[in-house]
């Protein structure tokens, strides 16, 4: 197999099978670090967090299918999280949505074409008195207007332009 | 102001702010700067008390739960069985998921140590050894702060082996969330940690019973414990006359929506909501009147303008036909399409049904659509009436509360907004200006 956890990663791991008195509670903090190091849970990558868990495949799949954090598919290098839910959408969230669809010219669950954005309209962030809200990768945007959308997408595009390595934050480190 | 003065010799109130202490932009994530400020004292007196009579001061306090519910947490502690071997655990619930709520991320962020010391008080009087804290997981930032303020009470003997020298022993870790709302719910919570997909279990047996890992367990949200130690410091009657009779301390209230100044404000418990809204908040934005208010996140029934003069405190929002909830009050302005605002609500709790038991998974999203078509000018006459009877059908049909959560909304929008839905019906479309 040709997945592996990076030396850090893999003391994350270790240190999480010491937490608990049965390896299955491990499952979902382990899918959250391959998540991370792999970018998402592709088959391989499930198939991997089964072994080092010694679980099935088919109870690995189970779980990771259930938690939308988790993701099946790529996403972009920043992955822009849109909250549509009520206290954002009083703020006046679907004008940012429609902007972030329109300027970057994708609709919510796709890629643009070049793989540095994706967009996807989520639930409360609970960030609900600093709304609206995006989050992109591991960062929250609070109080955000379409002004702000237009200067981070730009800061994005620089930091994508001048550093390589950056992937898409998917979930909290355990 | 406080009924419970004592005239002969005026008590010296303790003063606050209890629970929000950082200031604006401040935060107290340094162990020594949370010391300097008397911090872990609550955590000594507990240490030095025999455990059931922590759960007893704190059962005097009536500390209602702050997830919702408002279920007084040291009954709840008094729960666990006497007799059995197994180990206990707790487990704390910072999943925040309810829309509108956005009060335990200040302690994930800004200030761990209290949420820190109220776990280690509760499993101390619940006699547990391990704690585990289940973090949300878009809080990337919040869970490496928690994390950060556990390591250095290791650190310093706060946690692990004999905590503090008293002999006492505690490990506390942190479980990330995946992303799915229903796993705040308590038994859902726990089949997550468990690595499972977080459906909800059947009651009984209950989680102080039968939790964790088979395991007798209590289930506490942030506030709730951070509210701990609170009554260790101040004595239970002093936490008591913070709040309301039967519903003590101080709480965080959140505000959102149409208002001036949105955000978190510490008040007593039963602090009047006109209050909360027009004198905390600063009043709604242009000054525009109020249509609606949901007093306690999206689940709680809304309130019109006319019924806004309510203690927040558990009983009083009951007594109005509403909730306190998780004290997450949104407020939207005259102008505002009510039919709009519930599409968000029914799509989300559509959305976030495990899908579990047939009444919450088919019903939630059969709510949705009937409210999206009233909104999109495909509404029927008698839709109104078939909206109340779906959710009639859902409420207390189900396994977890979820399916209430989905209800009410839909129910309290419809009746006290009926002429607004009933106009859609009958133009075809949605009559106000937005979008
Ligand atoms: C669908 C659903 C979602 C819930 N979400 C949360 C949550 O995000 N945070 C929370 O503390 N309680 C939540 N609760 C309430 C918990 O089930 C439980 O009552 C609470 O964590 C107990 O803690 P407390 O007594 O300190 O309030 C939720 C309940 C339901 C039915
Ligand atoms: S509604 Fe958007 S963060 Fe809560």
């Amino acid at each position: 197999m040709a997945l592996r956890f990076s030396p850090d990663n893999e003391a994350r791991f270790q240190a999480l099978l010491a937490r608990y008195p049965d390896r299955r509670a491990a499952l979902i903090p382990t899918l959250v670090l391959a998540n991370r190091e792999f970018g998402y849970l592709s088959r391989e990558a499930m198939e991997y967090v089964a072994s080092r868990l010694e679980l099935p495949e088919s109870y690995v799949l189970n779980t990771a299918t259930f938690y939308t954090l988790l993701r099946k598919h790529p996403v972009g290098r920043f992955h822009i999280q849109v909250c549509m839910n009520v206290s954002c959408y009083l703020r006046g969230a679907d004008h940012l949505a429609d902007h972030l669809k329109r300027v970057l010219g994708i609709g919510f669950g796709e890629v643009t074409p070049d793989g540095l954005f994706s967009l996807e309209g989520v639930q409360c962030l609970a960030s609900c008195g600093t709304a609206p809200v995006i989050q992109v990768n591991d960062d929250y945007h609070e109080d955000m207007t379409v002004e702000k959308v237009d200067c981070l997408l730009e800061s994005l595009r620089r930091q994508a332009s001048q550093a390589d390595g950056a992937r898409p934050g998917t979930g909290g480190v355990p | 102001m406080s009924e419970n003065a004592d005239r002969s010799a005026p008590p010296t109130p303790p003063t606050g702010p209890f629970l929000l202490r950082c200031r604006p932009g401040e935060a107290i994530l340094r162990l020594d700067d949370h010391l300097t400020r008397g911090g872990f004292e609550p955590v000594r007196k507990a240490l030095a008390m025999d455990p059931d009579a922590v759960t007893d001061e704190v059962k005097r306090a009536s500390l209602r739960g702050r997830g919702g519910a408002g279920f007084p947490a040291g009954v709840k502690w008094g729960f666990l069985p006497k007799d059995n071997p197994k180990p206990r655990y707790l487990v704390v619930n910072a999943d925040e998921g309810e829309p509108g709520t956005f009060k335990d991320r200040y302690f994930l962020e800004r200030d761990p140590f209290p949420l820190l010391e109220g776990v280690i008080i509760a499993s101390y009087a619940i006699r547990a050894n391990v704690s585990y804290i289940y973090i949300r997981g878009e809080f990337v930032k919040q869970i490496r702060v928690v994390e950060d303020a556990i390591r250095q009470l290791y650190d310093r003997g706060f946690l692990g082996r004999n905590v503090l020298g008293t002999g006492y022993s505690l490990d506390v870790y942190v479980h990330p969330g995946a992303g799915a709302y229903v796993c705040g719910e308590e038994s859902a919570l726990l089949e997550s940690i468990e690595g499972k997909p977080g459906r909800p279990r059947n009651r009984p047996p209950f989680p102080a019973q039968v939790g964790l890992f088979g395991c007798p367990t209590i289930i506490n949200n942030v506030e709730t414990m951070a509210c701990v130690p609170l009554v260790l410091r101040h004595g239970a009657d002093a936490f008591l006359k913070m709040g309301v009779p039967g519903d003590g301390g101080p709480k965080i209230y959140c505000v959102s929506g149409h208002v001036k100044r949105p955000g978190l404000y510490e008040a007593p418990m039963g602090t009047n909501l006109k209050r909360i809204i027009f004198e905390f908040a600063g009043g709604t934005l242009d000054d525009r009147p109020i249509l609606g208010v949901i007093p306690g996140g999206s689940s709680t029934p809304v309130l019109t303008a006319d019924e806004l003069d309510v203690a927040m405190d558990f009983n009083s929002m009951r007594a109005k036909g509403s909730m306190l909830g998780s004290a997450a009050t949104v407020v939207f302005t005259e102008g505002t399409c009510p039919v709009a605002v519930l599409l968000r609500i029914s799509r989300f709790y559509a959305h976030e049904s495990c899908g579990q038991c047939t009444p919450c998974r088919e019903g939630t999203g059969w709510l949705e659509r009937v409210v999206e078509s009233i909104e999109h000018g495909n509404g029927r006459p008698g839709d109104c009436d078939l909206l109340l009877s779906a959710a009639g059908q859902i409420q207390g049909n189900t396994i977890c509360a979820l399916g209430d959560a989905a209800a009410m909304p839909v129910q309290s929008f419809v009746t006290k907004f009926r002429a607004d839905f009933e106009r859609h019906i009958a133009e075809g479309r949605c009559p106000h200006a937005h979008g």
